[in-house]
């Protein structure tokens, strides 16, 4: 992965915005037509005074008639009807379109989450890549539809605004001038405070959010230590922390608009006294004077906006800086450019020979979500690890392991030797980092995903399940997802995982479980989940500890029904205990990175004490004294350190 | 991921309950009810900070009255001080100008401070409604969560006081800013011509019937938005969760439809609402020109008889074109207005819940737990359901290891839970060293037990963090023993900053056998006087479990503690006192392993099978 320079939150606003330019072009013309329209609005409010002027130098000339009066209310009323007609149609123009492109970003973002890599995911909290989904993208669609326009619109009326002014007095247009000019640099100021505290604050109420996420989840534990008052006062930190920066966004936010709310009005005063004694004096009329005013008025309308239009500027900049930080990560896991294909079909359960050659593995560094500089600096944020802990010593060294086809192979080790990690290597959640895995001979980087995910079906240790039906959990890896033969399958699959409390749930296997619907137990979970990857039919199964929440009766009939389906299937799967070994044709013992020892159990209890001392129990070795002993020591430790 | 998140079980023999805050019809008076509550809160927010709040509020009153008063000024200096100047007299020039100035700077200044002072008025009550969400979640009890999904906290804690910072944040003041300004202004334009000030006032009627029109449907479509959006995030957070799951099972086809379509729902919805906006804000602005328009025919003739002077005139056109100016914000306050509304009640309802198990408020001192549990005439049901556990009777005497066996379902769980007092019991009484649970002080009751369980979660933070979960103030030697007497030292110093290395998202990078380590090692360093053990060994190998048996066996007996062992696997058991077998809520053996096992009775036959699985 390239290594990315932490200075992308210094781009320029052009450039950020470049980055929207494809996006966006489709929608160009509307929005030009948008703005075509909301220019000829403003142009139109701009033009009132001027008509204003007209009747009050009528009216003050000896002799008027009522004529000009009403001829000048017709005007002021065909204009005023036009600019609502305009104003409407701008929205019309644009308003759609926005949010076309907000669902087309948003489902593109959706879509390069999903192809990301699972090492992508790991560093990621899915709070944080939430609130870019959803906060960041409303804000650009608010942005373009309105923000941007009206950000183009209010800087043409004051431009036009000021023509008129001049037309009226050069002293007094240059009085307005004159308070104009310190605004645009004083704007320019203010950009750099506002972007650092939005993106703090934008950062701080995702981590916020983290806190709570892990204060609910992890309800059990904090209770059972009495540590609640522990965590409410770090999230308590971390609130006050988020108010800081609101409050001072706040200011920053308050300051400028006072700035460029008492400019021009400082302006309109001076312009009183001066235009009051050009009237006296008469160089202008009064009808002149009072349309200086009503000019004034109508451009100290954008003027004022500016400060806010200009903040939603800079945030929607941030908000498309964010967007782009993930969508510029690579997907490091792709389809082969010139695919292969193996012999057997993705459906069917045909046996398939799967080898491990050379493999070796190190998790790369994280990458961290959010604005690392940012969040360094937090002391109260506990932020991922950084790049300090470098690639990571490699979990992997040099694994080589074939299973013929249709062989069950146990996986043995002690806990962190890496057998997770070889498993999900199979499916390419992750990814070697060198040497190759094959099945039937053909690396899996040079199947097609979609090819491989259905040859190879996977049971995690921990259970994720969707919120759906117990049916569409179950056959979501299945051949066929509907009709008697999918109902064939979620029977034999619900069978075989002992399962078959779904048929009592409320409404059966249509019961649906989940965030909104029924909640399973953890054993309950592992068996739907365990289900499932049986019903993919795949030619290679690989299980991650998949009875580990089972009490042993069920693990027993599990056991018995799962032999059978194994017969069938090239099997990879992580035993803990002798009883799951049991289901397997060779044990495999994984130590220190690479493969140790293959054989049959018997032989490895034979001639292997490191397989002794993992898989054997309590009473049928000796215990080891060593263990004991240092267990001994260091509670001696624990005691002194008291 | 971990097994934490969604495996709430909900209460076994119990329909889950329902929650005010989320059934949608309410009858008139319950509606009432949780009006007075939300009401209530939001009174309590605001009492700590009523200073600062009048203060803003006299702000916002001055710096609108100030504002309105420009066009006034103007017409003074037109009608004034003009023919005075042309008879060469300038004081009222000045006076005009000074005037004009001086409204200007008190606005502005005065708008900055109000500006300034709302955020932190709206944040402060944030900070403390936040704080509060968050202490009273903490203090609910354990029943309470497991039927209250975590979902449903997280979005009161986010999206719903998003709602309500809007509302505080910008909505109030708008509102406020809006109304004394409309205010000001007609006075303005009454004083200086009550005809202007009728036809102001009458063109004020279809404003506000468009405003009203607009309120109304917006409420609906806003309202569909929420329930779009609501599903578009379980969605999403969801598919970020499972991507394990997503990518194996290739599951990203149906995910993209899925989302593609949620993502068009909400697209939809969303454009209604700002289409109701296309229609509302030209209208005002049609409305006000039309009004501009007479107001200019009409004042204008009245120029002409001498009922007016000019300046009059171009401040009652200048004040009329301003007057309906908040009339759009004021009408999109009211949407801020109506989610705040339902987010408040929402947030209110959930402090309202009330914790079941609550410690006591003059506790009973336990400075030195050693661990004799007794359960008299215990009986338990969760709320109003049927009987869990039967009345029962069980004495567990200090420094006894006490090995729960049984079905899953038969209630080994919820019997270690009332022991960690997650539950109270519904009859007899449950005692700790002679001394009712309920009776502890939370501190002492967390000294004195502590309770181990399956789920092993890690928070985010480094390794050592986590460990030192189970006693904060344990110095680094101290955690790094707990971490090897449970055989966690080896692979914690492996991992790349050691004991300081990030657990990442949700404990990412260490297995779920690693995680339970850690998680023993929090209560090896926290060493209760009794410790329950639920599942806690279930992913370990067995050379870690044989570990952790022997660390736990050399702490038990070290220490004379008194532990309760809960665990499918029965190698386990081999390290215990006494075994007590139960099914369907009763304990129906009772014994030391030996004698059950020379019982012949279900722990006997248990024990055989398990040996057979053994080798």
């Amino acid at each position: 992965m390239p290594a990315k320079a932490p200075t992308t939150n210094q781009t320029s606003f052009r450039s950020s915005l470049a980055r929207l330019a494809p996006e966006a072009r489709p929608i160009v013309p509307r929005l030009i037509a948008g703005l075509g329209v909301g220019l000829s609005a403003s142009v139109l409010a701009v033009l009132v005074p001027q008509v204003f002027r007209a009747v009050i130098d009528a009216l003050l000339r000896p002799g008027a008639g009522p004529s000009a009066v009403v001829l000048a209310a017709a005007v002021v009323l065909v204009m005023g009807v036009f600019e609502a007609v305009l104003t409407f149609l701008r929205r019309l123009f644009v308003l759609d379109p926005a949010t076309n492109v907000e669902a087309s970003l948003r489902v593109k973002l959706y879509r390069h989450l999903q192809l990301l890599p699972v090492s992508f995911h790991d560093g990621w909290g899915s709070g944080q890549l939430l609130s870019r989904a959803m906060t960041d993208l409303n804000l650009l669609r608010r942005w373009l539809a309105f923000g941007a326009i009206y950000l183009v619109i209010s800087f043409a009326t004051v431009i036009v605004g000021i023509s008129m002014l001049f037309t009226i007095s050069w002293q007094l247009a240059l009085i307005f001038l004159a308070a104009a000019v310190p605004i645009s640099i004083y704007s320019f100021r203010f950009r750099r405070q506002y972007v650092a505290a939005s993106r703090r604050s934008q950062d701080q109420a995702g981590d916020l959010a983290t806190a709570v996420e892990e204060s609910v989840h992890g309800i059990r534990v904090l209770k059972a230590f009495g540590r609640s008052r522990e965590a409410l006062e770090n999230f308590a930190l971390q609130a006050e922390g988020l108010r800081e920066t609101e409050v001072t966004k706040a200011r920053h936010l308050a300051v400028f608009s006072m700035v460029v709310t008492l400019l021009p009005e400082l302006a309109l005063g001076t312009g009183l006294m001066v235009g009051l004694w050009l009237a006296a004096t008469g160089q202008i009329t009064v009808g002149a004077l009072a349309a200086f005013f009503a000019t004034a008025a109508a451009v100290a309308n954008p003027v004022e906006m500016s400060g806010a239009l200009v903040g939603m500027a800079l945030t929607a900049k941030t908000a498309i800086d964010r967007h782009y930080e993930v969508m510029d990560e690579p997907v490091a896991i792709t389809d082969p450019v010139e695919p292969t294909r193996v012999s057997s079909q993705p459906s069917g359960a045909q046996r398939a020979a799967l080898a491990f050659r050379d493999v070796l593995f190190a998790y790369e560094p994280p990458r961290p979500g959010g604005v690392p500089s940012d969040r360094a600096k937090a002391p109260q944020t506990p932020g991922p690890a950084l790049a300090s802990d470098g690639c990571g010593r490699p979990v992997l060294r040099g694994v080589n392991l074939e299973l013929a086809p249709g062989e069950t192979m146990a996986l043995v080790g002690v806990t962190g030797s890496g057998k997770s990690t070889l498993l999900q290597l199979v499916p390419r959640l992750y990814e070697v980092s060198g040497g190759a895995v094959e099945i039937d001979g053909v690396d899996v980087r040079r199947l097609p995903l979609a090819e491989l995910r259905s040859l190879v079906s996977v049971a995690f240790e921990d259970s994720t399940l969707f919120s759906n039906s117990i049916r569409d959990n179950v056959l979501l890896g299945a051949p066929v997802r509907e009709g008697p033969d999918a109902d064939a399958i979620l029977e034999e699959a619900l069978d075989v995982a002992q399962a078959q409390f779904a048929y009592s749930l409320p409404e059966g296997v249509d019961t649906r479980i989940g965030e909104e619907g029924l909640s399973l137990s953890g054993g309950q979970r592992q068996r739907i989940a365990l289900a499932r990857a049986i019903a993919a039919k795949p030619s290679v199964l690989v299980l991650d500890d998949p009875l580990s929440a089972l009490d042993v009766a069920t693990e027993e009939r599990v056991e018995a029904r799962l032999r059978e389906v194994l017969a069938e299937t090239t099997t990879l799967i992580v035993a803990h205990r002798p009883s799951t070994v049991a289901l397997a044709d060779r044990v495999a013992l994984l130590r220190d990175g690479v493969i140790d020892d293959v054989g049959t159990h018997s032989e490895l209890l034979a001639r292997n004490p490191h397989y002794r001392y993992v898989i054997a129990s309590l009473d049928t070795e000796p215990r080891d004294l060593d263990s004991e002993l240092d267990a001994d020591d260091s509670m001696d430790d624990l005691e002194e350190a008291r | 991921m971990t097994a934490a998140p969604r495996t709430v079980a909900t209460p076994r023999g119990g329909a889950p309950r329902d929650h005010a805050e989320d059934s949608v019809d309410l009858t008139r008076e319950d509606s009432r009810a949780v009006r007075r509550r939300s009401l209530r809160l939001l009174k309590d927010l605001i009492h700590p900070v009523r200073v600062r709040f009048w203060a803003t509020l006299g702000m916002v009153v001055v710096s609108q009255a100030t504002k309105a008063a420009g066009p006034a000024i103007i017409a003074f200096g037109i009608d004034s001080a003009l023919p005075a100047l042309i008879h060469g007299r300038s004081l009222l020039v000045w006076l005009a100008g000074a005037m004009y100035l001086a409204a200007a700077l008190t606005t502005a200044l005065l708008t900055a401070g109000y500006v300034t002072s709302t955020a932190k008025l709206s944040q402060t009550m944030l900070l403390d409604l936040r704080v509060r969400v968050f202490r009273h979640t903490q203090r609910l009890s354990l029943d309470f969560h497991e039927h209250y999904t975590s979902g449903r906290i997280i979005s009161r804690q986010t999206s719903d006081l998003e709602a309500l910072r809007d509302l505080l944040d910008s909505g109030v003041s708008s509102l406020a800013s809006g109304v004394l300004f409309m205010l000001f202004t007609a006075s303005t334009v009454f004083l200086l011509d009550w005809m202007s000030g009728v036809i102001m006032l009458a063109a004020a009627v279809p404003m506000l019937a468009l405003a009203r029109w607009y309120q109304i449907r917006s409420q609906i479509a806003y309202r569909a938005s929420r329930v779009a959006s609501a599903r578009l995030i379980v969605h999403f957070v969801e598919s970020m969760t499972g991507i394990r799951a997503v990518k194996a099972f290739r599951k990203e086809p149906e995910n993209n439809e899925e989302f593609g379509a949620l993502t068009e729902d909400y697209r939809k919805v969303t454009a209604r609402s700002i289409q109701l906006n296309g229609i509302l804000q030209p209208g005002l602005v049609l409305i006000g020109n039309i009004t501009v328009s007479v107001v200019l025919l009409v004042a204008g003739l009245r120029v002409l008889d001498g009922g007016l002077a000019v300046g009059v005139l171009l401040a009652l056109v200048l004040s009329v074109k301003r007057f309906y100016q908040p009339i759009a914000d004021m009408a999109m306050f009211y949407n801020s207005f109506q989610s705040a509304q339902a987010a408040l009640e929402k947030v209110s309802g959930l402090l309202e819940e009330v914790p079941t198990v609550v410690p006591p408020k003059d506790p009973e001192p336990l400075p030195d737990p050693r661990g004799h549990i007794r359960f008299d005439r215990v009986e338990f049901r969760y709320g109003d359901g049927p009987l869990v556990l039967p009345e029962f009777s069980l004495d567990i005497p200090a420094g006894q290891t006490v090995a729960l066996v049984g079905a899953t379902g038969a209630g080994k769980s919820t019997l270690a839970k009332l022991v960690a007092r997650f539950y109270d019991v519904s009859a007899g009484a449950l005692t700790l060293d002679g001394v009712d649970l309920r009776r502890l002080s939370t501190p002492d009751l967390r000294r004195a037990v502590v309770m181990v369980t399956q789920e092993a979660f890690l928070f985010s933070g480094s390794v050592a963090d986590n460990i030192a979960l189970g006693r904060p103030t344990a110095a680094r030697e101290e955690i790094e023993a707990a971490a090897k007497a449970v055989g966690a030292h080896e692979f914690i110093s492996a991992l790349p900053d050691g004991y300081d290395t990030d657990v990442n998202k949700r404990g990412g990078r260490v297995s779920a056998g690693q995680r339970q380590l850690i998680s023993f090692a929090r209560a090896f360093l926290a060493a209760p006087a009794v410790l329950i053990l639920d599942e806690a060994t279930s992913s370990l190998d067995i050379p870690s479990e044989r570990l952790v048996q022997a660390g736990l066996s050399s702490l038990l007996a070290r220490r004379g503690r008194t532990a309760i062992i809960i665990a499918h696997r029965l190698s386990t058991v081999e390290i215990a006192d006494r075994v007590l077998v139960m099914d369907a809520g009763r304990i129906i053996e009772d014994g030391t392993p030996e004698e059950l096992i020379r019982g012949g009775g279900r722990f006997a036959a248990l024990h055989g099978a398990w040996r057979e699985s053994l080798v």
